[in-house]
């Protein structure tokens, strides 16, 4: 099923004659302006924008919590929060950063990127996408919810047996854990499998898997993690959720029950889960970084392979995580390798990325500070990490604040800093405008020193023996010297709160940029893909003429003529990207026909928390969302994607028809 | 299993005109079937975890109520034996949407929905007797492990009776795609799935002895 239609000779036909109001009843939304223009869009684009500021505005909710943490700390025998707040809060701060920050902040990046960078016109199920972002939004403010609601989920974010179970957190705070990301992980999977079929099936003429931009590739791979990792929590939740609402025990040692089960379904996705986040930021910065060194990026093929690799290998070193809880030498041994092994194809990315610059005529944007920022960060997260699976040193680490260093470094060092390399190289083809450089660069380097100043200190306590998730600490145990933790978690908090004013320098730039509302050139650094040969925003069908691709770096090779000899190349500007896009419009198809929105997916999306708050609450409330749910599924099924001209009232469209997006002349 | 349903949605809606039927993707495959695929990829790991479980807790339970004396074997052979006919009916059904014949296309999707109703209804029979007997959800561990392994099985196939039912439904409403085929195919490959995994279910949890 193409709902993007490839554009054809003759005129289409309409398609089976539908009625096209659904039951009857409902007209279909049709409006482009107004809020109904986004609440009902199916655009990949409004939605990846919708994606990534709902991800931001919980980055701020969890950066909050991260900053009550820090403040809780900064000082012996903390008071600011009780030990059951506290717990509350590192586990609201983990689950907010991973599930309704970084990935669906990646997704959002992705969606808006991927059709663009493979020259499609929308995703391969633009409602599905829609649906996408409204169950994952629902879940997000079903899970924060709890919060008001009696308390939020407080057994760590890995949520391990017996803290798990009643007795020991009687409150609805795990209920809600649970069944949050229940809702985020059918958000997750849907739009998994989206993107995927888009990859695969929606590129441009000439665009084969090895010319595709890195950062679609690292899109493809995290895609597929997704597809696999999501059943396999969705079964430990089932299991979570059957024991604490239905009284069985699959978690209970009492009851015979083997707690180690929990731990891996729980790491069996966890552990993809990790390069679920890292691997759309190495995408980013594999874009990034060739545009401002203006070289191609060296030793292409091998990065795509390494991030398929790793992808690989990430299913086979879940029991890491695991080290302590006795699983037998063998095991231990055979995980640690494996482990191991994952340095490699990073290790080949990083080499990769270093040799692009070398030689290169760097240029220092913002964008490329923060990808240099990412090789530097994720490489100490990544040295940690190998002392991680060098099982007996891990043993004197586990649950220690070593281990939160590391995965703040490859975290917050990784996934955070090329997300925000992607946000300013990627703000003016968003918004036409370009973020400020002056205030980017502030926001870098607050950034970059509040990270390490936050997280390089938690080795040394860690070391020490600092437990995670210690609500206070006390002069006894503090230590003298150098070693005294007291002193280095009132630097970690300095820290944090450094890191914040580097966030809130994000914020104003974003302001600022807004306020002063300066057009960006259309292709303001150079760039070397194809989502950079349209307007800046893009038209709502990305490209008036779908491109035939013939190079990797297409766009490059467009703008640019080789005029060397041989092994020697030397590279010639022989247009613009003005002129590109003028060509392009002047050729323009002529029949482009995108689905029309649809009331469907926010229906079905928000019928989920319904049923959600059933379990918890009443069981009455479950058939009233399931009916909601059955109601909007079958309106979705009976829906056509693209609207009819009884859909427009009062004028049809002048088009006639079909909804047909006035194209060029 | 909402999932399932979307994606036959976007089956049913996804065409257009009939004389319009080959969709221009790059590896020619379509869209729709590509999803089901992955989807069904992902369902793997879902009754892999399930099984999973099963499996390290069949053997805890008590004396009398574990697996060697309460499963009634010909009784579920018999209600397997009904499921694994259905795949040969939905494979009928699908070789009829293939020659546009619409008649036997519905009357082949409602003898599968028939047949897969059937397995229900034993497995619905098969879970009253065992709670009579004594085993309900929270006796033993092997109980709940059981319980929740059939019956998401159990939810998978009732889901598909759905799905096949209103597909008959838009066929004869005549509110289906061009590429009817293809979405009956599509049903089918979901169909199939389950029937194999009862095959695993049943050979795992029923026939080699605890």
């Amino acid at each position: 099923m193409a709902l993007i239609e490839r554009p054809t000779q003759r005129a289409l036909v309409p398609a089976v004659a539908t009625p096209s109001t659904t039951y009857g009843v409902f007209r279909r939304p049709v409006e482009s302006t107004g809020w109904k223009s986004w609440a009902f869009t199916v655009d990949h684009k409004k939605i990846g924008i919708m994606y990534s500021a709902t991800a931001l505005f919980f980055f701020l909710v969890g950066g909050f919590e991260a900053l009550l943490i820090r403040a809780q700390l900064a000082g012996e025998e903390g008071t600011i929060l009780s030990a059951d707040t506290y717990n509350q809060m590192f586990t609201m701060h983990a689950t907010t950063m991973i599930f309704l920050f970084v990935m669906p902040m990646t997704t959002g990046i992705a969606n808006y990127v991927v059709p663009l960078q493979i020259g499609a016109r929308d995703v391969a199920f633009p409602r599905l996408n829609a649906f996408g972002y409204w169950t994952f939004l629902a879940g997000g403010l079903f899970l924060n919810s709890s919060w008001l609601l009696g308390g939020a989920a407080d057994g760590g974010w890995f949520m391990y047996a017996p803290n798990s179970s009643v007795p020991f957190s009687p409150s609805h705070g795990i209920d809600f854990w649970v069944l949050g990301l229940q809702i985020t992980g059918i958000a997750s999977l849907t739009s998994a499998i989206n993107l995927i079929v888009t990859i695969i099936n929606m590129r441009a003429p000439g665009m084969s898997l090895m010319k595709m931009p890195v950062f679609t590739w690292m899109a493809l791979v995290t895609q597929f993690l997704l597809v696999f990792a999501i059943p396999v929590i969705t079964v430990a939740l089932f299991l979570l959720m059957f024991q604490r609402e239905f009284d069985a025990t699959f978690f209970d040692v009492n009851a015979g029950a083997d707690p180690l089960l929990w731990q891996h379904l729980f790491w069996i996705f966890g552990h993809p889960e990790v390069y679920i986040l890292i691997l759309p930021s190495f995408g980013i910065v594999s874009e990034v970084l060739p545009v401002f060194s203006r070289k191609p990026l060296f030793g292409y093929p091998l990065v795509v392979f390494s991030g398929a690799a790793i992808g690989f290998l990430g299913w086979g070193v879940w029991a890491h995580h695991m080290f302590a809880s006795g699983l037998g030498p063998v095991s231990v041994a055979v995980f640690a390798v494996s482990t191991m092994a994952i340095a490699i194809p990073t290790g080949v990315k990083i080499v990769n990325w270093t040799m692009t610059m070398w030689g290169g005529k760097l240029w220092f944007t913002t964008a490329m500070l923060f990808a240099m920022g990412l090789i530097v960060q994720f490489t100490i997260g990544g040295l940690s990490g190998v002392t991680h699976a060098v099982a007996p040193s891990d043993t004197q680490q586990t649950d220690t604040y070593y281990i939160v260093a590391h995965f703040h470094y490859v975290l917050f060092g990784g996934a955070v800093l090329g997300i925000f390399a992607g946000l300013y190289y990627w703000w003016p083809k968003v918004f036409g405008q370009q973020l400020s450089e002056k205030w980017g660069k502030a926001n870098f380097w607050t950034m970059v020193i509040g990270l390490n100043m936050t997280f390089g200190p938690m080795h040394v306590t860690g070391l020490q023996g600092q437990p995670r998730r210690m609500y206070q600490t006390t002069a006894e145990r503090a230590g003298e010297g150098f070693f005294n933790i007291s002193f280095w978690n009132l630097i970690a908090s300095i820290g944090s709160l450094i890191l914040a004013i580097g966030v809130l320098f994000f914020v104003i730039n974003v302001i600022v940029t807004a306020r002063k509302g300066e057009k960006a050139p259309l292709d303001p650094w150079d760039a070397r893909s194809l989502e950079w040969m349209t307007n800046s925003p893009p038209k709502e069908h990305n490209f008036d003429a779908i491109p035939t691709v013939h190079h990797l770096d297409e766009f490059f090779h467009r703008k640019y003529e080789d005029v060397g000899e041989g092994e020697h190349h030397e590279f010639h500007k022989i247009a613009t990207a003005e002129e590109l896009i003028a060509e392009q419009e002047a050729n323009a198809d002529a029949h482009i026909h995108m689905p029309s929105p649809s009331y469907w997916p926010i229906i079905v999306s928000f019928s989920l928390p319904v049923m959600a708050y059933g379990i918890i609450y009443s069981r009455w409330m479950i058939p009233i969302g399931f009916a909601i749910a059955m109601f909007g599924i079958y309106g979705w099924a009976m829906e056509p994607p693209t609207a009819t001209a009884d859909d427009y009232e009062p004028p049809p469209p002048p088009s006639g028809g079909e909804l047909e997006v006035a194209t060029h002349g | 299993m909402a999932d399932a349903v979307i994606h036959a949605a976007d089956a049913l809606t996804g065409g257009d005109a009939p004389d319009h039927v080959v969709h221009h993707t790059t590896t020619g495959l379509s869209n729709n079937k590509l999803a089901m695929w992955l989807f069904l990829g992902s369902e793997c790991l879902l009754f892999g975890g399930l099984i999973s479980t099963y499996m390290l807790y069949r053997g805890r339970h008590s004396e009398n109520l574990g697996p060697d004396q309460i499963w009634d074997i010909p009784f579920t052979s018999v209600s397997s034996f009904i499921l694994l006919m259905s795949s040969l009916t939905m494979v009928l059904a699908v070789t009829a949407a293939r020659r546009r014949d619409d008649r036997n296309t519905k009357v082949w999707l409602c003898v599968t929905a028939l047949l897969g109703a059937c397995f229900v209804a034993g497995q619905v029979y098969e879970f009253t007797t065992f709670y009579r007997e004594g085993l309900g959800f929270t006796t033993s561990l092997f109980s709940s492990s059981f319980y929740t392994l059939t019956g998401f099985h159990g939810v998978h196939v009732s889901v598909g009776i759905v799905i096949l039912l209103s597909v008959v439904g838009m066929i004869a409403r005549g509110r289906t795609p061009s590429d009817k085929s293809e979405l009956v195919e599509i049903v089918g490959l979901y169909w199939h799935f389950v029937d194999i995994v009862w095959i695993l279910i049943f050979t795992l949890v029923y026939l080699i002895p605890a």
